[in-house]
């Protein structure tokens, strides 16, 4: 019960940065709908190891964290080196 | 323990919608991302929280995690609007007059 309350509340949060991703005026909002995306699913794949007790999702969590950083700084870099 | 654990899934699922709405609803580039990194890295910790009160043993992880988003968020937000500020965004206000700009003179120090 308690899941499915925070799985609905992390949906509004991921559909109303989909919006922004989409819709953005400026490519930099379009990053920070995918940054937020990226640490919402964070939290969605730690709440998937509480749910499957398997410590294994947490590994899954730290690389796609450390994925999620890089692609962040290389989008801002290369939007900088470009501008 | 499993009560406090339920409370603060719920608080962590609660921002990181206000981290969504903050998204939806600002006007600005520099308050978007003020208002979604802010919101999201606290929904963060409080489900790497919860778990820990769920499984005792997993919390060096858990730790690892934390601190993991605790640095990497601010800086990659933080180096994002860097660079939106660079390519000449210019930050919403209703009053020009009132709008003070200290970033640009320390701009010439950064890199």
């Amino acid at each position: 019960m308690i899941n499915l309350i925070f799985f609905g509340l992390v949906a509004i949060g991921i559909l109303l940065s989909l919006y922004r991703l989409i819709k953005g005026p400026s490519n930099y909002d379009r990053i920070i709908g995918l940054d937020v995306i990226n640490v919402s699913i964070i939290g969605v794949l730690v709440v998937i190891a509480l749910i499957t007790e398997n410590e294994f999702f947490l590994d899954v969590a730290i690389v796609y964290g450390i994925l999620g950083f890089l692609e962040t700084i290389v989008f801002a870099k290369f939007l900088e080196v470009r501008s | 323990m499993t009560i406090i654990g339920n409370i603060l899934l719920i608080i962590s699922g609660l921002f990181y919608a206000l981290g969504g709405l903050g998204l939806f609803r600002m006007p600005d580039v520099y308050n978007r991302a003020q208002a979604g990194t802010k919101a999201t890295t606290l929904g963060t910790f409080s489900a790497l929280l919860a778990l820990c009160f769920f499984f005792p043993a997993w919390t060096p992880k858990l730790i690892l995690l934390l601190v993991f988003v605790a640095i990497t968020n601010p800086i990659g937000s933080s180096t994002l609007l860097r660079s939106a500020y660079k390519s000449g965004l210019k930050p919403y206000s209703k009053n020009d007059e009132l709008s003070v700009d200290q970033y640009k003179e320390v701009k010439h120090d950064l890199s």
